[in-house]
């Protein structure tokens, strides 16, 4: 059905044609808004990275590749691209497979209402804003009047307490840190979802013949959500490569620029130093990464003959 | 778990199963209580005086000062909750529509080169806010649409729409499609078939679309924070950046205003969870 417009209709009359034409109206809107406010941009931030913009004059030099050469040889362009894969890395582990093995124990308890109960608890704080969240761990870590230090003192921790955000070796960490408690329960309710689809005769037959829960849990569950894992892999890695909200809100990337990540420094670049160029040519890096990994999730659901 | 109890070794596995099960439990109860104890702590925070939030964290407030809430709602929250009312329902209805006819398009007419126009819409799935910002805040400009409500719903709406389209086709695809063959026989024209066949049978899915659109529309902080300057436009993610700069000092108000923008989406959550699922199941199952 899908293809139905495909169909060959040799005698098709030009009045037909002019009415399969006339389709087009119901995606125009979608197809203008699209291709005018997202792929545009995408094109001529190409352009404003050869480009050096003085924002008092209006006057745009074109400077070729200059700020892709500064880019080589900016430090801090690595210590974020640095900090951007220790945020894909920690999020696979924590929200990947940690969050598949949270679903698999929930969805393994026997009343669906505790399933349904610990599903939506593990979930509020993804439906919160991350300017909220980001802010509540920004007192959260505050030495003076935070949570995390006086629960080490009280639990004989003492020797760790420090200002987590203060820090320049604790605060991307700490940043992390917050992100998994945010967004984990978001993954396990993924996670949960897929698990709900593989048919439960499968279990059945599986305890009848002696294995126990790991052994399900390893047999069935983690081959059958195989593709969810590999797909989650894929869109958490995207995610990591365009973070920006929560290391705004906490630290703008400080201290010492230590927890800059690439849509940080585009900001500080682009908009406290007013430098359009050099921001833009940031913006092409976290655009080839993220279409790297796009290529990468196109491939993997394409192999699955899942339509797109 | 209970099956496994054969006949013979049942005492053994009961006493595993019954350790294994308490670790379970503990296990869950724990995670449960690291991830919502902190939002207790920002609710009860809120009802402190600034000696008691310098004091031990872990005590409930002495007097429960209500009056925080309300300086909170007075001096700024107030307004943000009114800017983020309006972006998020007006960006809601534009992108479920404009989805809703795309879809339409794409599974119910003679379109041509649908595959196309798929390829275009879905495409702007892997584009990202961030690399397109530099450009967007040139042409914003340049429209006189710079910080006005507009510019965001215009940009939630444009951002959104390949997601709520991707959704709202997988499921159209998924409907029978007799009954607006009938209606063509009745000679109905396309209009009349979406408004009155399709979009009603949709409604599942339209909600689920809705909820989605608002749990977004509501936390987005990004294109709020560069194409909003002025207090008057700010929806309220921004709004607290900026009450926790003017009211640094005062972190009681400061609990408060966090407390009241994060309850609406986890009541709105918590009401429609059902939908919620619905849409992410759609989103991943496809």
């Amino acid at each position: 059905m899908v293809h139905g417009a495909a169909r060959p209709q040799r005698q098709k009359s030009l009045r037909a044609r002019f009415g399969n034409l006339l389709s087009f109206r119901w995606a125009a809107i979608a197809l203008i808004l699209i291709g005018w406010f997202v792929y545009y941009p995408i094109v001529d931030n190409f352009v404003v990275s050869t480009t050096d913009q003085d924002i008092y004059t209006g006057e745009v030099t074109n400077v070729g590749l200059a700020n892709y050469d500064r880019l080589l040889h900016d430090p801090i362009v690595l210590v974020a691209l640095w900090n951007n894969c220790l945020y894909a890395i920690i999020s696979v582990v924590f929200q990947v497979f940690g969050a598949f093995l949270l679903a698999a124990l929930i969805e393994d308890l026997r009343s669906e209402r505790w399933r349904r109960f610990w599903r939506a608890v593990y979930f509020v704080p993804s439906a919160i804003s991350i300017t909220v969240t980001g802010l509540l761990f920004y007192f959260i870590y505050q030495p003076q009047i935070g949570l995390l230090d006086a629960a080490l003192s009280r639990l004989g921790l003492g020797q760790l307490v420090q200002p987590w955000l203060g820090n320049e070796h604790t605060a991307i960490y700490a940043i992390i840190a917050m992100s998994q408690w945010q967004g984990f329960g978001y993954s396990t309710l993924l996670f949960a979802i897929a698990i709900q689809k593989i048919p439960r005769d499968l279990y059945d037959a599986a305890t009848m013949d002696g294995a126990g829960a790991f052994r399900r849990l390893w047999s069935i569950t983690f081959p059958l959500t195989r593709e969810m894992t590999g797909l989650m892999i894929i869109v958490t890695i995207t995610g990591a490569f365009q973070v920006f909200n929560e290391v705004m809100v906490m630290t703008a990337g400080g201290p010492n620029n230590s927890s800059q990540v690439l849509g940080t420094w585009l900001y500080q670049k682009a908009f406290i130093e007013d430098n359009f160029g050099y921001g833009a040519a940031i913006a092409a890096v976290i655009f080839v990464l993220t279409m790297l990994t796009g290529a990468a999730q196109l491939w993997y659901t394409k192999r699955r003959r899942v339509q797109l | 778990m209970s099956a496994t109890v054969a006949v013979g070794r049942a005492r053994h596995v009961n006493v595993w199963s019954v350790i294994a099960r308490t670790f379970l439990y503990s296990f869950l109860i724990c995670l449960g209580v690291v991830v919502i104890y902190p939002l207790i702590w920002m609710a009860l925070s809120g009802f402190k005086d600034n000696a008691q939030i310098f004091g031990d964290p872990f005590a409930l407030p002495v007097h429960w000062a209500w009056n925080n809430y309300v300086q909170a709602w007075n001096q700024g929250v107030r307004g943000y909750v009114t800017v983020s009312v309006l972006v998020t329902v007006a960006s809601a209805i534009c992108t479920v529509l404009i989805s809703a006819w795309t879809a339409f398009g794409l599974t119910r007419t003679k379109m041509p080169a649908k595959p196309l126009v798929v390829a275009i819409v879905l495409g702007g799935l892997m584009l990202s806010p961030t690399v397109a910002i530099i450009p967007l805040v040139k042409m914003l400009q340049a429209l006189g649409l710079y910080n006005t409500y507009w510019a965001l719903i215009i940009l939630y709406t444009a951002f959104r729409v390949p997601f709520t389209t991707f959704l709202i086709r997988a499921y159209m695809l998924d409907l029978p499609g007799d009954l607006d063959e009938a209606a063509t026989m009745d000679g109905a024209s396309e209009g009349q078939i979406f408004w009155r066949i399709t979009l009603p049978l949709c409604r599942p899915i339209i909600i689920s679309c809705v909820i989605l659109h608002v749990l977004f529309a509501w936390n987005e902080y990004l294109f709020a924070m560069i194409f909003t300057s002025g207090s008057d436009v700010q929806t309220l993610p921004v709004g607290l950046t900026s009450i926790m700069a003017t009211h640094g000092t005062n972190y009681a108000v400061v609990f408060a205003a966090m407390t009241i923008s994060a309850l609406p989406i986890v009541i709105v959550f918590f009401a429609a969870q059902r939908y919620f699922i619905r849409g992410l199941s759609e989103g991943i199952g496809k």
